[in-house]
């Protein structure tokens, strides 16, 4: 049985933490049909985790270059094409982050293969792939069936496959890099740290985080005068800082910030997985929605399914008589 | 400069409350309103500025069922010149690929600086159509685009990746970008514009004008609610009841 492979995810110098949850993912999976986990590091001086990946892969296979130091979907593809074709896994992993999103689906078409994104669960029977999606806004889950053939490839959305410690020891294998230069119709330029903003949301005990709910920029001021009565800061989900309604340094979630207050109060947040991936580890969640089914409520604490507009004002009132 | 822009009309999910239909492979859309996907719309903004800034034209292309138009003719009206609809109806299931493989078909006859879409549509959370369709059209991509620059046939892109850190490229044109929401702000049509693009002509493409029916890489089997992970405990009550509990449990937290 061919191999399973899984594509090590490192960002300046450091490797990220997709990578133990796909190559825990890569190894049950290969346990499952009795085959070997293949963990692939392309990058620059990386031996510095070299022995924590070991401990998860059978084989590991390094392609150390320059040319890998930041990451190029272009660069990489070149790599793995060439490395799929030489070692025909049946299954190949990517993260579903930024980096595997620009890489796996021009890569499995290159390479003619079936593919998916975001999957949050894998199940292989008869060398045939069945994954579970995520759509309409994580409101409905999905069993997708991959179209039969010898080889695969899918992206792992991040917290769907939680990393074990790992016990194996591979053995590295290093290949020369096929490619030695970005090509000049791709070329990584440098990353852009973000803008610090003057309040900073992840040192704040109590976050207020206001989502698309609240519908039009004059109704933040109920949600600032609700945060000043409980103490707390005011934050967002995605579509709040899209409008340009907050800067994006207020935004929790996958691409904005991690929080991990004492309380956060989510108020018409409808809970995508990217927003939820920056608040789960809050020690209590409060969520106030209107939609009984909203995903939130699967990760709050406590729920309110009301209109927030009619909640907030008299939450504010009872928090303020308290205080007096 | 020639630009394309891919749109999809989506079911707006985000604030409704979404069911299984007697099919179970599809939801209840009856009583949905449906929109231009998100980040389509931001992608249309892009194109249109970009059209501002150095002259040219857009065209916008939707692979979708008649009502697909009515998004189209939102794109007229908004700064795109002419709109073509592949129609879906022609065609069986669609995956990603396959959707991609169509725009591409089209797309190959036209001669484009930019193809624009949207990173992600919210109705399958599928990111694929953009990377595929530039691997399919040989030209480069970058998906996550947050911010674009066009100088000298050359563009410096911005991605988003995690934890708001920003991946800056410089690429050469013609390219795909998959744009990410937030990237600008999506203007409004005017009422002016609405009733002159009701007029405009949409081309429409069907079986006949297509080669070759794309296969697709993945089949939907079923939809189903997700299983309730621990599940919060619901407050019920009057909006003052509610409240009261509420501040209890915030006051015993020590939080007041």
């Amino acid at each position: 049985m061919a191999d399973i492979l899984a594509l090590v995810e490192h960002r300046q110098g450091t490797i990220r933490d997709i990578t133990y949850e796909l190559l825990t993912c890569g190894r049950k999976l290969a346990e499952k049909i009795d085959t070997k986990l293949t963990g692939v590091i392309l990058g620059h001086n990386t031996e510095s985790f070299h022995e924590s990946v070991k401990k998860y892969t059978h084989r590991l296979i390094v392609v150390d270059h320059e040319v890998f130091k930041d990451f190029n979907a272009e660069v990489y593809q070149h790599a793995l094409v060439d490395i799929i074709k030489k070692q025909n896994p049946f299954l190949t992993l990517i993260g579903n982050t930024a980096f595997g999103i620009d890489l796996c689906p021009a890569l499995a078409t290159h390479l003619g293969i079936p593919f998916t994104t975001d999957c949050i669960g894998v199940e292989i029977t008869d060398r045939k792939i069945r994954v579970t999606r995520q759509l309409y806004d994580g409101k409905m889950d999905a069993h997708v069936q991959l179209t039969e053939s010898p080889s695969y490839m899918l992206t792992l959305r991040s917290g769907s496959c939680p990393a074990e410690t790992g016990s194996l020891a591979a053995e590295i294998q290093k290949i020369e890099s096929p490619i030695t230069s970005q090509p000049d119709y791709k070329k990584f330029v440098e990353y852009i740290e973000a803008a610090v903003g003057d309040v900073d949301i992840t040192k704040a005990d109590v976050v207020v985080g206001v989502g698309r709910g609240i519908k039009e920029q004059a109704n933040l001021s109920l949600v600032e005068e609700f945060a000043k009565a409980v103490g707390g800061v005011v934050a967002c989900s995605r579509p709040v800082v899209d409008a340009n309604w907050l800067p994006k340094d207020r935004q929790v979630g996958s691409s904005g910030k991690t929080v991990k207050p004492k309380l956060y109060i989510a108020i018409g947040i409808s809970g995508a997985f990217q927003h939820i991936a920056g608040m789960k580890n809050s020690d209590t969640i409060i969520a106030i929605n209107k939609d009984p089914n909203a995903p939130i409520f699967n990760d709050a604490d406590y729920g309110i399914v009301d209109d927030l507009f009619k909640v907030v004002p008299a939450l504010k009132n009872k928090i303020a008589e308290m205080k007096r | 400069m020639d630009l394309i822009v891919c749109i999809k009309r989506v079911p707006q999910t985000a604030e409704a409350e979404v069911k299984v239909d007697a099919s179970g492979k599809d939801i209840v859309k009856d009583r949905l309103t449906f929109d231009m996907n998100e980040a389509d719309s931001y992608a249309l903004e892009e194109a249109i500025l970009l059209k501002e800034k150095f002259g040219g034209t857009i065209t916008a292309i939707s692979l979708g069922p008649v009502d697909a138009e009515d998004t189209l003719r939102i794109a007229l009206a908004k700064g795109a010149d002419s709109a073509i609809r592949i129609k879906a109806e022609d065609f069986g299931e669609l995956d990603g690929s396959k959707t991609a493989a169509f725009l591409k078909e089209v797309i190959k006859d036209i001669k484009f600086d930019v193809v624009f879409t949207g990173c992600v549509a919210t109705d399958d959370s599928y990111y694929g159509v953009g990377p595929v369709l530039a691997e399919m059209l040989d030209v480069p991509h970058a998906t996550l685009v947050s911010k674009i620059e066009v100088a000298d046939g050359k563009a410096h892109v911005n991605r988003e990746l995690e934890g708001g850190l920003i991946e800056h490229l410089q690429m050469s044109l013609p390219a795909v970008f998959a744009v990410q929401t937030g990237i600008n702000e999506p203007r409004y049509a005017s009422l002016i514009a609405i009733r002159r693009a009701a007029g405009k002509e949409i081309k429409v493409l069907g079986k006949g004008d297509i080669s070759s029916e794309p296969e697709l890489k993945t089949t939907l089997e079923e939809l189903f609610v997700p299983p309730v992970g621990k599940r919060a405990e619901i407050i019920t009550g009057t909006a003052d009841e509610v409240a009261a509990r509420t501040a209890e449990i915030i006051k015993e937290k020590g939080l007041v």
